[in-house]
């Protein structure tokens, strides 16, 4: 939070000039007078608001004389990813190394979960469920779906397991590791509430862990009994929010899982508490480079893949995330915004804007500064279950939508991949990154832009 | 791969042939094979056995059963003649997992559907997240038993635990014995001629001999059901 300075003049014509104080700055004020009023922390969407080191702070060291770069319009750069090596016997194969997170029907609407499912098939990805179980909708039109067995077990079923291609157990989410969800009753619709076996209109709660196991030796066990229902033919990802990661990766790897998936601080939900957005976990940046050195240690690196997410949103982040050793990374916000999610206007069947301004000012906001998931009210048809707000976001529009921003990002990897020398996505090393602050430095381990130092590296 | 069969019934002993195996046979071959009976010996505490399986068949375990046994049934009928480890029968979908002895932890978790017996005690956090099944215990649950429990009965003929039925939303809990304590939102209700049947119901598919008179209901006193600050809930 930024220290006010105000001058204005008074009647007299004389300056005035106002100081607010640094640590009880007008927006500190704000928060205390709104929880004195309203006896209740914020429950809201979207990711944290306020800036922490991340993918801006790397810069690429493209080729020149000491690499060679390959031809951005005409030598191929391949982004094939295989995911799931170490134990299934039908591993994921992917066109591209970025997927579609976990988001739940009933954070997002069904047009959306359809829209995801359509274009992560036409751009030969995999999409997730989420919290309230698998859809038909999303089935159908996801060619690779990935299975959450998330703690609530809210619509979990073993009919829908055995359809997955994936399953992936979620310990945490970056957004709010360590802490369980809460669906507002708002957006509890009747199929919602189906769904998840509770009534219509009351508030949700997700648990914060798993009501079968307690820990890692348990983690073990259960990822075994997947297995068996499965029977070892798909793989098993373990997901967790940014805390301990180098201690997580370790755990997982040796409770047996294929895929360990990351979830950085920047990471995005629908609804949880202001607090854990803003001050719980680590960020991503930080988070990989424990990840890997944690594979690196156990010298399952390549064997055992790792996937990263939270804020991810440019093909820049990609190819970063890739240099530093992630495997593939995953989406949820960078999706909502390509859907238009905060935009001014959402499109009728025929394609025409319609202004959806009123409906943010109903809300208390407006476009670009929304992150109301948690209401239901979604203006341009996203984060919703009304019906008619739900219409607002077609499968098909939203599809190509999702399918334009996928092959921008891929673009942009690519193009980066081939300035650095690489034939192939995964050949982005660490050695082709440099640090711009010392803080990403220290976090990424990797040199300071201009030097060869590294924060806290040893004989430097 | 199957060991004995005969007009039906398979025996499978478990130190010849690997939990694997079994559960591979169970998904894919006994129904074609027109299995209807299975006796597993020597199951020795190992975990997984009979998970996932999704035809109506009855099978016996004969002896103690580790972790996950019964997981997500579906359809069929499984006994355990011994004790079971962790998470007997999570996430069971229908059909019933008796166990003649004694639960660990975490028996009947999350299950959508179905009946899960256990003729002895169970332990801490019986029921827990439970979203439609039934569980009746012959002996007493130990803590935590049903928290954030959403829909279905746990029937208790023993005593409970500290924290019984933490966070109900709408299942029923009736306990005969003593409580030593109710969680957060739960409060006992008078027992109204509904839940008489209902728990009649249950003990006579379970087996036990109890008068439903003998029982007290809990459920959710639902002031959590909505998160503000006027109720100055607990949390």
């Amino acid at each position: 939070m930024s220290v006010g300075r105000e001058v204005v003049f008074n009647q007299n014509g004389q300056i005035v000039s106002f100081e607010e104080s640094h640590l009880y700055n007008r927006n500190v004020q704000q928060w205390i007078y709104n929880a004195a009023e309203r006896g209740i922390y914020d429950i809201r969407g979207l990711g944290a608001k306020r800036r922490v080191p991340h993918f801006d702070d790397l810069t690429f060291l493209t080729a020149s004389l000491t690499r060679y770069p390959l031809e951005g319009y005409r030598e191929k750069c391949s982004t094939k990813t295989i995911l799931g090596t170490r134990y299934a016997k039908k591993p994921i194969e992917l066109d591209i190394p970025i997927t579609f997170a976990g988001m739940s029907f009933g954070s997002l609407s069904a047009n959306v979960k359809e829209a995801l499912g359509r274009a992560a098939t036409a751009m030969g990805t995999s999409t997730t469920t989420g919290d309230g179980g698998m859809t038909e909708e999303e089935r159908q039109s996801s060619k690779t779906l990935v299975y959450q067995c998330l703690p609530s077990r809210y619509g979990f079923n073993p009919d829908h397991l055995r359809k997955a291609d994936a399953i992936e157990v979620v310990v945490g989410q970056g957004a709010k590791p360590g802490g369980g969800g809460m669906l507002l009753g708002q957006k509890i619709s009747e199929r919602v509430a189906k769904m998840r076996t509770l009534p219509p209109g009351i508030d949700q709660r997700s648990a914060c862990r798993h009501p079968d196991w307690t820990g890692s030796d348990d983690l073990t066990i259960k990822i075994e009994e997947l297995r068996e229902i499965t029977d070892w033919e798909i793989p098993i990802y373990v997901k967790f929010g940014a805390t301990r990661v180098k201690d997580d990766v370790k755990l997982a790897v040796k409770a047996g899982a294929d895929v360990v998936v990351v979830d950085g601080m920047q990471g995005g939900t629908a609804a949880t508490q202001d607090v854990f957005i803003e001050h719980a976990g680590i960020p991503t940046l930080a988070a990989i480079t424990q990840a890997v050195e944690a594979l690196e240690e156990m010298d399952v690196k390549g064997k055992v893949q790792l996937i990263i997410s939270g804020g991810i949103r440019t093909g820049a982040d990609v190819a970063k995330a890739l240099a530093l050793g992630a495997d593939a990374v995953s989406i949820g916000q960078g999706a909502m915004f390509a859907l238009g999610c905060n935009s001014p206007v959402w499109y009728d069947k025929n394609g025409k804007p319609i202004s959806a301004v009123k409906d943010y000012e109903k809300l208390g906001t407006k476009p670009g500064f929304c992150h109301h998931m948690q209401s239901g009210k979604c203006p341009v048809g996203i984060t919703t279950q009304d019906p008619d707000l739900e219409q607002r976001m077609q499968p098909e529009w939203g599809a190509r939508r999702l399918r334009n921003y996928l092959q921008v990002l891929n673009f942009e990897l690519t193009t980066m991949a081939r300035a650095c020398g690489k034939s192939d996505v995964h050949h982005l090393e660490r050695e082709d990154l440099v640090a711009l602050t010392v803080e990403a430095a220290a976090m990424a381990k990797i040199p300071l832009a201009g030097t060869n130092w590294i924060p806290g590296s040893s004989g430097l | 791969m199957e060991q004995t069969v005969r007009g039906g019934k398979l025996m499978w002993d478990l130190r010849e042939r690997s939990v694997r195996e079994l559960n591979y046979y169970l998904h894919h071959n006994a129904v074609k094979n027109g299995i209807t009976e299975v006796q597993i010996f020597n199951p020795d505490g190992a975990h997984h056995i009979a998970v996932g399986l999704d035809a109506p068949i009855k099978v016996d375990i004969l002896g103690n059963a580790g972790y996950f046994v019964g997981g997500m049934n579906k359809q069929a009928h499984i006994t355990v003649h011994g004790n079971v480890g962790w998470s007997v029968a999570e996430n069971i979908m229908s059909g019933v997992v008796r166990v003649k002895g004694y639960a660990s932890e975490c028996a009947g978790a999350s299950g959508h559907g179905g009946l899960l017996v256990i003729e002895k005690d169970a332990s801490s956090r019986c029921g827990i997240s439970m979203k439609g099944n039934d569980i009746v215990v012959g002996g007493s649950v130990g803590h935590f038993s049903a928290f954030m429990a959403q829909a279905g009965h746990l029937v208790v003929c023993g005593n409970a635990g500290d924290g019984l039925g933490d966070s109900l939303y709408e299942a029923v809990i009736y306990v005969r014995g003593e409580i030593r304590s109710l969680g957060a939102d739960a409060q006992e209700e008078p027992m109204a001629e509904d839940d008489y049947k209902t728990l009649a119901a249950l003990l006579e598919k379970a087996g036990f001999k109890h008068h439903p008179e003998d029982f007290k209901r809990i459920a959710s006193a639902k002031k959590l059901y909505h998160w503000n600050a006027e109720h100055y809930q607990e949390y």
